[in-house]
């Protein structure tokens, strides 16, 4: 029986909790170096999904991340909760995307990869809240999509007679529904589905430690453009390095991408203007606690069709 | 009449019964249609008689065209094929705009359909606007600004799509305002031809839903029938440790019952046995974006104001003035609710 192939898309995303008033820039895209870092949070329950999988079914877990040098520390939180394989996407090129040119960055790389049975990703990420990269992404690989989903009810592994199944239950207003798909399919996984693991002690001595002590210069390799595939090492018995994960590295020209559509020229979109909620918030108005304030108040709200 | 360069709403309907955000945002395509001078569109799928008689539903919100999609296959919501419907109407009719609401399906078919089409798409979009885009010498005039809260709400924005059509957004529940159905209006109803095959067909003026678009089936849909709906309420009366006892809580009762609304309640107040959990509204209750969410007896922790800072506006009544209840508060009363409460309860009754 072939073996279950699941791509999981991740993203790094600023710390939205902790937002300041540099967080934007004068251009109206996001100054992500003046907020801390963090793994959007639904993307860790879509990879604790393929981990669940993984152990039910037997599956080869490949994470894919686009962004910057510095977010191939996602890729590493994922190692060390069991993925076998990450790659980054990474390239001058992608800068600046909106959602459209994000998801076809996405879906070039899964088709790099030979395609696979299961896309899995975050409902959305905290930074822009859209949740529109996983149906996107979909589309542009021809897969049918499960998006919001809640739990996977069943999975059914492609044999060689067959494609494979994998049903799926979404959260709607005020209730549910429950979808069956043939394999490929992309679902996007909210963050009701599961308690993601923490980083297994265990690989993070296997690839952390390792990093920082066998390999000093090891964030660099990242940033060589001359390199495509960067190797994630732990020590063996014999105090030297044994190379268990690969950090791939692929640009545009890897991904043979049309440059048109990839980043700020591929994004139809533009930010106009950013009011800052934080800095223009203003005081309540405040009211009159007697019977000529409040009824004036109840008169405005009737008014502006506030109060029916 | 149809033309190119309309204003499109892409309805949503479960068994016949329109999403009120469709009729809303059919509303508010007529204003922006006004001052376009373009006709507005509504884009209507399903298999039923049900379905059907939504049409003139539609027209008298404010549809001057009603695409009409009447079909066995396409009677449940399934992403697939509602793209290539949307998608196909839209490569033959040119709209110019095109919007959605921002609800589980609306979030699961625009972005198909902006990746279809390789145009923008500005989710969850809070107001739209009509106006002029300029950047790096090149104007655009009679843009849509999309304008939304992002970065966890910490900021607004305003999007623009400015070289490519339509220009699509998905709009949020209950932020633009009901339109009153005129029935006098007139209007067309178009019927869709729609053809199903096994293979696929390349054809740039018809739709065409093949085998592989039905990869995905519905298995269940399961409505639960929810004694307290604080989610669909417009009007949402919320109760906290401020309002001191079981029996000062039926002052917070009466006043939703007033209003039209639905009682909610912080965390204290749901601890403390005065109303049932299923009333909380929080992090870790139910998050709401009502019209109008008063708050009385609130003091406003950073769990309480999640799960209700995006309404669309917020009466704060607290005895303490610097209760950060206000910081989120668009009005505030500094007073003592057993005495604020039935005044506003007085003055509503006078004027509706």
């Amino acid at each position: 029986m072939p073996q279950l192939r699941i791509v999981v898309l991740v993203k790094q995303v600023p710390d939205t909790a902790n937002v300041t008033g540099d967080a934007m820039k004068e251009d109206g895209t996001v100054n992500r170096a003046a907020l801390p870092a963090v793994f959007n949070p639904e993307d860790l329950n879509a990879l604790e999904e393929a981990l669940r999988l993984k152990v039910r079914h037997g599956a080869r877990v490949t994470v894919v991340t686009m962004g910057p040098p510095a977010a191939v520390q996602v890729l590493r939180e994922s190692l060390y909760r069991g993925a076998d394989e990450v790659i980054l996407l990474t390239d001058k090129a992608f800068a600046g995307a909106d959602t459209l040119a994000t998801s076809y960055a996405l879906s070039l790389a899964v088709r790099k990869l030979g395609g696979c049975d299961l896309v899995l990703c975050g409902r959305q990420a905290i930074d822009g809240d859209t949740a529109q990269v996983g149906p996107q992404t979909a589309e542009k690989l021809g897969y049918p999509q499960i998006t919001c989903v809640s739990r996977i009810d069943e999975l059914v592994a492609p044999a060689d007679v067959a494609h494979g199944a994998v049903t799926a239950t979404r959260s709607i207003e005020g209730g549910f529904e429950t979808l069956a798909s043939s394999l490929p399919c992309l679902l996007t996984i909210t963050g009701e589905a599961n308690e993601p693991r923490p980083a297994s002690v265990k690989l993070v001595m296997t690839y952390k430690g390792i990093a920082a002590e066998a390999m000093p210069d090891y964030d660099d390799t990242y940033l060589d453009p001359e390199s495509d595939a960067a190797e994630v090492c732990m020590l063996g018995r014999d105090g030297k390095p044994v190379c268990r994960a690969k950090v791939v590295q692929w640009d545009h020209l890897a991904l043979e991408a049309d440059r048109e559509a990839l980043g700020l020229r591929g994004s139809p979109t533009r930010v106009k203007e950013i009011e800052s909620v934080v800095l223009a918030q203003s005081e309540a108005r405040m009211v009159e606690a007697d019977e000529a304030g409040v009824a004036a108040l109840v008169h405005e709200l009737i008014e502006e069709h506030i109060l029916g | 009449m149809a033309s190119p360069g309309d204003v499109w709403v892409v309805v949503e309907q479960h068994d016949g019964v329109a999403a009120e955000v469709s009729l809303e945002l059919l509303g508010r395509a007529r204003e922006l249609a006004g001052r376009l001078g373009v006709g507005t569109g509504a884009v209507l799928a399903g298999a039923s008689e049900a379905v059907r008689a939504l049409a003139p539903a539609l027209i008298a919100r404010g549809a001057d065209t009603v695409y009409l999609a009447d079909r066995e296959d396409l009677g449940d919501y399934l992403a697939l094929p509602y793209t290539r419907l949307v998608a196909g109407l839209v490569r033959t009719h040119g709209p110019q705009i095109v919007l959605y609401g921002a609800t589980t399906t609306g979030r699961d078919l625009a972005p198909r359909v902006a990746s279809a089409l390789r145009t923008g798409l500005t989710a969850d979009c809070t107001d739209l606007r009509i106006g002029d885009f300029s950047a790096q010498g090149e104007t655009y005039s009679d843009l849509l600004f999309q304008i939304r809260p992002a970065f966890g709400g910490n900021i607004i924005a305003t999007i623009v799509s400015p070289e490519h059509k339509p220009q699509m957004a998905t709009v949020r529940e209950g932020v633009m305002v009901m339109p009153e159905a005129d029935d006098s209006r007139t209007g067309t109803v178009v019927t869709v031809p729609v053809e199903r095959s096994s293979a696929p067909v390349a054809s740039a003026d018809r739709i065409v839903l093949t085998d592989t678009d039905f990869a995905v089936r519905l298995v269940k849909r399961v409505q639960e029938e929810k004694r307290v709906d604080l989610k669909g309420a417009r009007v949402v009366v919320s109760g906290g440790v401020g309002v001191g006892s079981r029996e000062g809580f039926a002052l917070v009762e009466e006043l939703a019952r007033t209003l039209g609304g639905v009682v909610g309640a912080s965390r204290a107040a749901v601890d403390a046995g005065w109303v049932g959990h299923e009333h909380q509204v929080g992090q870790t209750g139910t998050t709401v974006r009502p019209k109008l969410y008063i708050a009385c007896g609130i003091s406003g922790s950073v769990q309480h104001r999640a799960g209700m800072d995006q309404s669309a506006r917020i009466l704060a009544i607290n005895s303490d003035p610097g209760a950060p209840i206000f910081s989120v508060a668009h009005y505030g009363i500094a007073g003592d609710l057993h005495k604020v409460i039935p005044l506003l309860i007085q003055a509503y009754r006078t004027k509706a």
